[in-house]
């Protein structure tokens, strides 16, 4: 009761001082704005609360004794914050004094989270979810979200697949689960997004990702084994006025790193060591040839990229909207505009209240992307032809392009570059349509229709090319670019520069209905209750066609319209239907007594197209629960612990990505034959079938704590076993099963467990100090164990990527292993001499001085390079940890901020040098051995037979880093200065990404990736991720 | 207003909920599937022209039939390239072998895919199934053929497919077994196959006869060799060509001369589909024939290459000087370079894989004979599995190793082979004739892929071939991955 009358007390002060600021406001525009800040239970004053003028920087804390001063503007909103306490906010029209009693309800703690088919609170969570929001993403200044998520959350792992513009990202969830696609379940407002589609979105419209890791994630049921990322767009707020922002950056890329290959000079002197070495004549008289051409200096450039925004928001009584605009263009470093990425978007952002108590949540996404490519990762991309390109070649002779004759396929990069010409277009329109019906305060009743709409036109135009002789990419007769010829029956036909082009239209859609039911029995017992349907279904269709003859051998002509060719014979065209569905049934019960003990359960039914009959439908199921143990009155907690939570869950969750209709054999086979000298398409089993075929189900337990410290501390600790059985297998079969002809593959199986457990911590600390200082920091580190437990049975492992040109496996799935490690020779430094080989208690065939003495794995006195018996573990792509520690110090309008982030403990396996005789080189290779005691380390070179060039453990190397991903230093001018100019806020900064980044690794960049876990830490050649100067500009009107 | 929203919310709820597990029935669209085929006539064509595709990946068995012999060593840029064929060549392959692997991969998804076919072989009854079935159990004999050859036992799989369990089950057939399906299916199709049928590629009454001579000539079955191969020989179409120098010899390889009097069976190819070094099953050229040209070669008549399996000086010098099949056969290529008027124009590179100064003048690029790129992966050029005059030597031997030999019969076939190319009468008997007929084999038959197996069949192995281990290298290895994959319960071929 004491309680109240304070209250009511406090209240009536609060309005005296309202009236007395009324007064005010006829009389003068002050600006400084002082008052007290207490403890609304007891009326201590809270030093350290923050004061903070909404939609600006501009804030302070209040001192010891509870006070704060701050100059603002006329039409000022304060925001009164102090964690654990709900914040206030009060305008201050022409207040001079504002006294404001903040209560202990844990406001803070209760920001709304969507969990899916439903919001709760921070404070009611019973599961681990990760929360960024939109500042953070924002001042990555990344083309795309994901790369954002980068060391923002514990748990959450992005590496790179490319460096070039447009290139994705992969999100992995509390680490490898699966063989296959290990990608989460992507919702944005509630639509279903794949990983590649997020280009499409601009980072700066997110207003919060949030990351579901645990089993909670289970009311998303057969396709939530990987977790789930639920991203919600920028919308408006009530009764604000229109509010117009404008921002941008311009900058400029170039490459984070350009390997040490040898020079002209070096590159003589050890070709010619090699070829002696190999018995063949040195093929260089005069090793004085200088530096030579450096191929990478050739084709890495410096490259813009730029990015406008402008976003008007607000709302009225009953409306809010968000509308907004982008452009985005990024060049690539290599190829500039050959390698590029444009993106413009469109947004409306609209929620109104149709009628009383019914709501209708408006979403609309238009965006259109243009990307050019060129070939990378891999032989024949233009930087594996760039490092294996030898410097002794120039890059023109004879007035045209060198022709790098001596290495059959390695081809001139930069004609490879100037000959490439494609483009992807594509135009995609993405939104929903909610109704939500407030029946009463207890019941609430949803609908929503989502869609995703994408037309992709895809061009590509080869002209006829030569690029000398033996070259896999001519594609004319000669060097004259004649084109070459075929005979069809007795007609002689040119074929001559031709166009590709396609047209692919994705749908897919999604309805969903659910009830939410909330009552508070007795104020202590509140239950909730979801129930609900959910039906997806997706439809993609595509046509394509190729014309040859293009006349000219002409870009301007570049359309299959403009074919020429005799009588069609060469040109064709092709299509491809994809439909699948899946319809699900979900409930969610969840109680909790008075807001200290919390319990949640789930269970969802999902059927999909993609099994078999014999295994349609799956039940997934989980419970959580949560204890707020600092709300307990038996336990005294010390006084630092401003809030307390026990968290723990556990279900089951499935991963449904597969192909469509893998249980069935389809007819997808190439089986074509020739008779009477012309093609004859025949038919052949493509995939083989497999009726029983069904999901793959995570069983996940999290326990979990959530703890704040002297009320600016924030602690998450989550230790988590997560179990996932019954992988999806497309193994290699062996050959009697017959599923190695063209256009076959083997059948889809269910085998294989792998367990992820790991330990996550997230640290946030937040002060605002005296006099505009204000400080943040968020550390976050993860620890996975990654192994896999169990492979199909029959199968000792699954081999995966290999290693060098038609070389060995070098990657396995395997039980007792982490996925996609790595399995090879063990080397034991250099055979110094001939008597060294002679008496090692191990023979090694072949071996000569200056080879690698290799490690005797089974102790049979023998390497044996004909089986798998002296092949060991030599490396693993899984980090023992990541880490990623954000920063920002504010201080008088001057803002810098930091983000870095680790990976430590994984190996990479450098696998972009070509083993040919005329290859260029790394430099390491002057460090070879040339004679006893010259080096244990590197081999000899020899273009003769070697096991050098086997898979060992000289080709994998230490792949950790720490980079610098982003920093920024910005100011924002003071606002009675801007406002003179009618600017409320403006915001000039400085950044940059990538700028450092420590590492041992010899490779183009450590943080590579691939959607295929057995090829992770694979460098073919990598495309690394630029390094990026910009400068920026925010203006709010 | 309430009603309205909530009712179209429900009834939106109650539409989707009960419909949804009947939508989940999807079938594929505009395509058929394995467990519904068969239905049409032209289902059995179709399937069956798919039975044929793997006959284009012949080039894996007759590089291992000429490299592993005394006739060629791998070549190519080093010996690092395509390590998998510079074992063989050196005797020191192992059961980690890529090519070995393609052979068993290649020719079971052959033998699948006639089996498919096999399988439904009663679905329908229609007009010409029956040729359709003969052709199918030639191909399904072909596949095994190569197999057996190759690696001795192999799982024996008739008319079925079999399951992703039964993998890991399945034994390996003896030998003796495969190879009496083999015949069993070659006597079937010899029933019902025509000698000539009006398509240019289909398998005939002689393809099947001849095969089934060369599988009991493989075994040491003389008797039932002699018997089918006089049959070929008297009954059908063939006949020798009579040969005046060595380019006409050499043009017998070429696409003008597909299908001529000589032609039993020829794997058809073509260039009219381009190629890619990732998929050479998919390929529908003669991946062969390109790999044998020499390397950035810019002259007349041939066209560059790869630079593989090239021929030895051993197999040069075993020729009469005068015998114009040897230089039908070997490319001399400075030799060639010299007879040019512009000698000094033609240039190419030899390889760090080995380069002995010749290349198989038989399968080799030539610039009047190329496809759509990549042009080392579509010549056109057919691969000539079995010649007449091999038939001819293949009954010379029969007749002169059978039970009762009949050398007079057997000197007739073998002179009828030399007499076409100008050379003059062999006359002796017993051994020697034996001697005279293998190595006439040798002479006629260099560079297409038969010298190693007729080595191996002959006992000579051990004595022509450098690293050959007898008990050993008759049979190369199954790969180990292979064995791994079938549940790792077969046993390695001896001493491997």
């Amino acid at each position: 009761m004491k309680i109240y009358t304070t209250h009511g007390i406090r209240l009536s002060l609060a309005f005296l001082i309202t009236l007395v600021s009324i007064i005010n406001l006829a009389v003068a525009q002050t600006s400084t704005v002082s008052g007290t800040i207490t403890d609304a239970t007891d009326g201590s004053p809270l030093p350290g609360a923050t004061v903070i003028e909404k939609g600006t920087m501009n804030g302070t804390v209040t001192d010891m004794s509870g006070t704060f001063s701050l100059t603002v503007s006329d039409d000022a909103v304060l925001v009164f914050t102090f964690v654990g306490f709900a914040s206030q906010e009060v305008a201050v029209k022409d207040q001079t004094e504002i006294n404001i009693a903040l209560t202990q309800d844990y406001e803070e703690l209760g920001e709304v989270v969507v969990i899916g088919y439903g919001e709760t609170t921070t404070k009611e969570l019973t599961g681990a979810v990760s929360i960024v929001k939109s500042d953070a993403i924002v001042q990555r200044q990344v083309p795309r979200v994901d790369q954002a998520l980068q060391g923002q959350l514990s748990g959450v792992n992005i590496t790179s697949n490319s460096g070039a513009p447009g290139g994705s990202a992969n999100i992995r969830i509390r680490g490898l689960s699966t063989n296959g696609d290990n990608n989460p379940l992507i919702l944005v407002d509630g639509v279903v997004y794949d990983a590649a589609g997020l280009n499409a979105l601009n980072p700066s419209d997110i207003e919060s990702i949030n990351v579901l890791k645990d089993a909670t994630a289970g009311i998303y049921g057969v396709r939530a084994a990987n977790g789930v990322v639920i991203i919600e767009t920028k919308k408006g707020s009530k009764n604000t006025r229109p509010t117009l922002e404008m921002s941008g950056y311009y900058g400029i890329q170039q490459t984070s790193r350009k390997l040490d290959l040898l020079n002209a000079r070096e590159y003589a002197i050890l070709k010619n060591e090699a070829f002696a070495a190999g018995g063949q004549i040195p093929p260089f008289a005069n090793t004085e040839l200088g530096t030579g051409t450096d191929w990478q200096d050739e084709v890495f450039g410096t490259a813009p990229i730029q990015n406008y925004n402008l976003t008007v928001t607000g709302g009225s009584e009953k409306t809010t909207y968000n509308i907004g605009g982008s452009y985005f263009k990024q060049e690539g470093i290599v190829g500039s505009e050959k390698a590029q990425f444009e993106r413009y978007n469109g947004r409306v952002n609209f929620i109104t209240e149709l009628a009383p108590n019914v709501k209708l949540t408006h979403v609309t996404l238009f965006t259109h992307e243009e990307s050019s490519g060129l070939p990378q990762n891999g032989i024949g991309s233009v930087l594996y032809n760039a490092i294996n390109a030898y410097p002794t070649a120039s890059v023109r002779e004879n007035n045209r392009y060198s022709y790098l004759e001596n290495v059959s396929d390695i081809i001139n990069p930069i004609p490879q570059m100037e000959n490439s010409y494609n483009w992807s277009i594509a135009n995609k329109i993405t939104g929903k349509e909610e109704i939500e019906y407030t029946i009463n305060n207890d019941f609430k009743v949803s609908g929503r229709a989502g869609y995703n709409y994408a037309i992709v036109d895809d061009k590509t135009f080869s002209p006829l090319v030569w690029y000398g002789d033996s070259k896999a990419q001519n594609t004319a007769a000669n060097a004259n670019l004649d084109p070459r010829t075929v005979m069809i029956g007795n007609t002689v036909i040119e074929r001559g520069a031709n166009v590709y082009e396609s047209r692919a239209t994705y749908l897919d859609y999604n309805l969903e209905a659910f009830f939410n039911y909330d009552h508070t029995f007795n104020s202590s017992h509140t239950v909730k209750g979801t129930a609900g349907v959910s039906y997806f279904g997706n439809s993609s269709s595509g046509l394509n066609g190729t014309g040859y003859n293009i006349p000219n051998n002409s870009l301007d002509l570049a359309d299959i319209s403009a074919n020429q060719a005799t009588g069609g014979y060469l040109n064709n065209v092709g299509s491809f239907q994809v439909k699948s569905r899946l319809a699900s049934i979900f409930l969610r019960a969840e109680y909790d007594y008075q807001k200290r003990y919390l319990l949640s359960a789930i269970i969802r039914r999902d059927g999909s197209t993609r099994f078999g009959e014999n295994n349609r439908f799956g039940y997934f199921p989980s419970v959580s629960g949560a204890w707020i143990f600092s709300d307990e009155s038996f336990i005294s907690m010390p006084a630092f612990i401003s809030f307390g939570k026990l968290r723990a869950s556990y279900g089951i969750s499935g991963n449904d990505r597969i192909g469509d209709f893998r249980y069935r054999a389809s007819l997808g086979g190439e089986g074509n034959y020739v008779f009477n000298d012309a093609i004859v398409i025949g038919s052949a089993i493509g995939a083989a079938g497999n009726p029983d075929l069904k999901w793959e189900t995570t069983e996940q337990t999290n326990i979990g704590m959530d703890l704040t410290l002297f009320n600016n501390i924030d602690l998450t600790a989550n230790y988590f076993i997560k179990n996932t059985r019954d992988l999806l297998f497309q193994p290699a079969v062996s050959a009697i099963l017959g599923t190695y002809g063209a256009g076959s593959s083997p059948p889809v199986v269910n085998g294989g467990d792998v367990r992820n457990s790991g330990l996550e911590l997230d640290l946030g600390y937040e002060m605002v100090g005296n006099n505009g200082f204000s400080f943040g920091a968020t550390y976050n580190v993860t620890f996975i164990k990654n192994e896999v437990l169990r492979v199909p049975e029959g199968f000792a492992f699954i081999p995966g990527a290999g290693f060098s040109v038609g070389g060995n496996v070098a990657t396995r799935f395997e039980a007792g292993f982490p996925i996609g490690y790595f399995i090879g020779y063990e080397t034991d430094g250099i055979f110094q001499n001939q008597q060294e080989i002679a008496e090692s208690s191990v023979t090694q065939a072949g071996a000569q001085p200056g080879d690698l003495r290799f490690v005797d794995q089974n102790g049979d006195g023998v390497i044996s390079f004909g089986d798998n018996a002296d092949k060991t573990m030599i490396g693993s792509p899984v980090p023992d940890f990541t880490m990623g520690l954000n920063l920002n110090v504010g201080y008088m309008g001057i803002d810098l901020s930091a983000n870095i982030y680790a990976a430590v403990g994984q190996e990479i396996i450098r696998n972009y040098e070509r083993q040919q005789p005329y290859a260029n080189q790394l430099a390491y290779n002057i460090a070879r051995w040339t004679g006893e005691g010259s080096t244990d380390e590197y081999p000899r070179l020899t273009t003769g037979a070697t096991q050098n060039t086997t898979f060992s453990d000289f080709y994998v190397e230490d792949g950790s880093y720490i980079r610098l991903k982003n920093v920024q230093l910005g100011y924002t001018l003071p606002s009675d200065l801007t406002e003179k100019i009618g600017i409320r806020n403006l915001r000039l900064y400085a950044s940059a990404n990538n700028l450092i980044t420590l590492t041992r690794y010899l490779g183009y960049d450590p943080d590579l990736g691939s959607g295929d876990p057995l090829s992770a830490g694979v460098d073919n050649g990598f495309y690394p991720q630029a390094r990026m100067f910009m400068g920026g500009l925010n203006i709010k009107f | 207003m309430k009603r309205i929203y909530i009712s179209l919310i429900v009834l939106a709820a109650v539409l989707i909920t009960p419909s949804c597990d009947e939508m989940l029935d999807l079938e594929p669209q505009f395509a058929q599937d394995a467990e519904s085929y068969f239905n049409t006539p032209a289902d059995y064509e179709q399937a069956l022209t798919g039975a044929y595709d793997l006959l284009q990946t012949s080039y894996t068995t007759y590089w291992i039939g000429e490299i592993a012999s005394d006739n060629s060593i791998a070549g190519g840029e080093s010996v690092n390239d395509s390590r998998s064929l510079h074992e063989i060549d050196e005797m020191t392959h192992n059961p980690v072998n890529p090519l070995l692997q393609d052979v068993l991969r290649f020719n079971f998804a052959g033998i699948t895919r006639a089996n498919f076919l096999l399988e439904n072989k009663d679905n329908i009854e229609f007009e010409g199934k029956e040729k359709l079935i003969a052709e199918a159990k030639f191909l399904r004999a072909y596949y095994y053929f190569e197999l057996v050859k190759v690696f001795g036992a192999v799982p024996l799989i008739v008319d079925r497919r079999i399951g992703i369990e039964e993998a890991t089950s399945i034994a390996r057939t003896p030998a003796s077994e495969v190879y009496a399906q083999i015949e069993q299916d070659l006597v079937d199709a010899a029933e019902v196959l025509d000698w000539k049928d009006p398509d240019k590629g289909r398998v005939t009454k002689g393809a099947a006869l001849g095969l089934l001579g060369r599988a009991y000539l493989y075994q040491d079955k003389f008797d039932e060799a002699a018997a089918v191969l006089d049959e070929v020989i008297n009954d059908g179409p063939f006949s020798t060509i009579t040969i005046t120098d060595s380019q006409g010899f050499s043009d017998l390889f070429s696409v003008a001369e597909e299908g001529n009097t000589e032609s039993v069976f020829e794997i058809e190819y073509t260039g009219l589909e381009g190629g890619s070094y990732d998929c050479f099953v998919c390929l529908e050229g003669n991946v062969a024939v390109g790999f044998n040209g020499p390397y950035q070669y810019e002259g007349p008549v041939y066209r560059s290459g790869n630079r593989y399996n090239v021929p030895t000086q051993d197999l040069y010098d075993f020729y009469d000087p005068s015998d114009l099949r040897r230089d039908g056969s070997i490319l001399d290529i400075e030799a060639f370079k010299a007879a040019q008027p512009n000698p000094d124009d033609i240039s190419y590179t030899p390889g760090a894989g080995g380069h002995t100064g010749y290349y198989n003048n038989k399968y080799i690029p030539r610039q009047s004979e190329t496809g759509l790129p990549d042009v080392v992966l579509t010549s056109p050029v057919n691969h000539r599995v079995i010649r007449y005059p091999d038939v001819l030597l293949m009954a010379a031997e029969a007749h002169n190793r059978k039970a009762s030999p009949d050398d007079v019969l057997a000197r007739t076939y073998l002179n009828e082979v030399r007499n076409r190319v100008g050379m003059g009468d062999i006359t002796s008997s017993g051994t020697d004739l034996t001697n005279a007929i293998w190595a006439e084999r040798r002479l006629e038959l260099a560079g297409e892929g038969l010298r190693f197996f007729d080595l191996v069949r002959t006992g000579q192995a051990a004595s022509a071939i450098d690293g050959f281990v007898a008990g050993k290298h008759e049979l190369f290895p199954i790969p180990q991955v292979e064995i791994d994959l079938a549940g790792g319960n077969w046993e390695q071929n001896p001493m491997y």
